[in-house]
């Protein structure tokens, strides 16, 4: 029987112990659900299928909600959520994509998934598949680390058309992103951008689905992180 | 020992449709032409060193043998955690090609030198580490690093450099090779240490054994040469002791002495050639006699 939305509360509670980063897994959970249940071309009967879509959870904080929508799309069994951070669980704190099936990236030091997208992007063109399409999951006090500009200003100049970021905003950055915020700064370095409510379910499949053929960036506005 | 490294992976782009190469703007005039024929597999990032390696990693998830080449330090600590997280973390594996080594633009100075490459990069697991000591070993080594690799192996790391001995020693083989044969201990010469070797011990009753490959090390080699004086001295063209661990558990077993020569940590600020900076860190032949004659008593 297959899960919906309303089934992930319930997932969610199975998983206790790393309530510091509560407030960084709720803020990516509508946006993980849409893409799970409407965007991505990926199943867990073939999670390394090589021509599938690929999502990257760079922002490792917080992944519960990753999990628990893993979960309720059966790539990890829903007994394994109680589990989570025990020595005998392969789902810790922070995601190894050696441990679980359909992670496509092992995350948790802040700024690796935008150069890995990026090599994954030019991966795929170089093996012919056009049609793949490569997601990574950025949280907007991520975006601190200088690795990120690297891969913005580099995705942009060679203009990568199968590469979508998703940069949840929570204003958890210390030092913000200026009057423009942070699609300004794709933008400007070629970039296509679009902001959204990052709880809007239908705004996000929009943006997520949208195609400029250029890099992409879905600045998804959530609370504020208290 | 680039010129052979260019050649080499332009015909291997030009042969596996799997092949990469990701720079960081170092060497770009050298692939200019093989960029032109793969430009989908030739890549330059620009001065982006985390990028460079984080690319390498995703060609890897994708199934591509990625190859990251720039100078010493920009390939190995400039992006380290990069170098730790996007590769064998990942259950991946690329190829590192570095210029440069411990000094070869000493006239450059400290930033662009890199002594502590093979010692930093030992910290991790799943890398090998090459060090040839002539162009014509280059190729083999390359082959050999990227076939590991599209057999879903671990990681590699080549260092080049303009030091080179006189001649080659042969193809690519991760076992130590007997050069001389004596009888009062072993002396292991890493890459282009082999000829300051040669000069320093030529009239010494002492074997002579070169290693291109130092991870793995050929501990079942090193158990073979050492003899019953237990005396090992090793030379490496980078930081002095960075193979001492790896001779150590070698030689667990049996009581030994070891003498490790290579660049020294003190900070010389000085420039200069890399002849100059070979004698400041005793690594000329006069330097490495003294040193040996010494320790052999």
């Amino acid at each position: 029987m297959s899960m919906t939305y309303g089934d992930l509360p319930r997932l969610l509670t199975l998983m206790t112990g790393d309530e510091k980063h509560t407030p960084s897994a709720t803020s990516t959970l509508d946006v993980l659900w849409v893409l799970y249940d409407r965007v991505l071309r990926v199943t867990p009967e073939h999670p390394d299928d090589p021509e599938r879509d690929r999502f990257l959870l760079s922002k490792g904080h917080g992944p519960t909600s990753y999990y628990a929508v893993l979960a309720a799309k059966g790539f990890v069994p829903e007994s394994w959520l109680p589990g989570f951070g025990g020595i005998d669980s392969p789902l810790g704190y922070h995601p190894d994509r050696n441990l679980i099936p359909g992670v496509e990236i092992s995350s948790g030091s802040l700024g690796h998934g935008l150069g890995l997208a990026v090599g994954i992007a030019h991966g795929l063109l170089a093996r012919g598949d056009a049609r793949s399409r490569v997601f990574v999951l950025v949280g907007d006090a991520e975006l601190d680390e200088g690795s990120n500009n690297e891969a913005i200003v580099y995705a942009g100049a060679v203009g990568l058309p199968n590469l979508t970021v998703i940069a949840i905003d929570n204003q958890s950055a210390s030092y913000g992103w200026g009057a423009g915020g942070i699609e300004s700064h794709f933008a400007a370095s070629g970039w296509s951008a679009i902001r959204v409510n990052g709880r809007d379910h239908d705004a996000l499949y929009s943006a997520l689905t949208t195609a400029p053929g250029r890099p992409h960036v879905v600045v998804a506005t959530v609370e504020r992180k208290e | 020992m680039r010129t052979a490294f260019v050649n080499a992976v332009s015909e291997l782009l030009d042969s596996d449709p799997l092949a990469a190469v990701v720079l960081a703007e170092i060497s770009a005039d050298e692939f200019a032409k093989a960029a032109a024929r793969h430009p989908d597999r030739l890549l330059n990032v620009g001065i982006r060193e985390q990028l460079m390696i984080g690319v390498g990693g995703g060609l890897a998830l994708a199934g591509l043998a990625p190859i990251m080449h720039s100078y010493a330090p920009f390939l190995v600590s400039r992006a380290f955690e990069q170098v730790k997280l996007d590769l064998g973390h990942q259950g991946v594996g690329a190829v590192l090609v570095s210029v440069g080594a411990s000094y070869d633009w000493a006239a450059g100075g400290k930033t662009h030198h890199a002594p502590e490459d093979v010692a930093l990069l030992d910290t991790l697991p799943g890398m090998d580490v090459h060090v040839p000591g002539h162009p014509d070993e280059v190729p083999g080594l390359l082959a050999g690093a990227v076939s590991q690799l599209r057999q879903g192996g671990h990681s590699s790391y080549i260092r080049l450099s303009v030091v080179a001995n006189e001649r080659s020693y042969g193809p690519a083989d991760p076992r130590l090779r007997v050069v001389k044969t004596g009888s009062r201990g072993v002396v292991i010469a890493v890459g282009p240490m082999l000829d300051p070797v040669l000069s320093a011990v030529a009239d010494l009753d002492i074997t002579v054994a070169y290693a291109t490959t130092v991870r793995p090390f050929d501990a079942d080699g090193l158990r073979a040469l050492a003899d019953a004086s237990g005396t090992v001295v090793l030379v490496e063209p980078y930081l002095a002791g960075t193979s001492a661990r790896v001779v150590a558990e070698a030689l667990e077993e049996r009581p030994h002495r070891l003498l490790s020569l290579g660049v020294r940590r003190t900070e010389v600020r000085r420039y200069g050639t890399p002849e100059d900076h070979a004698r400041l860190h005793g690594l000329d032949p006069a330097g490495l006699r003294a040193s040996i004659t010494g320790f052999l008593g």
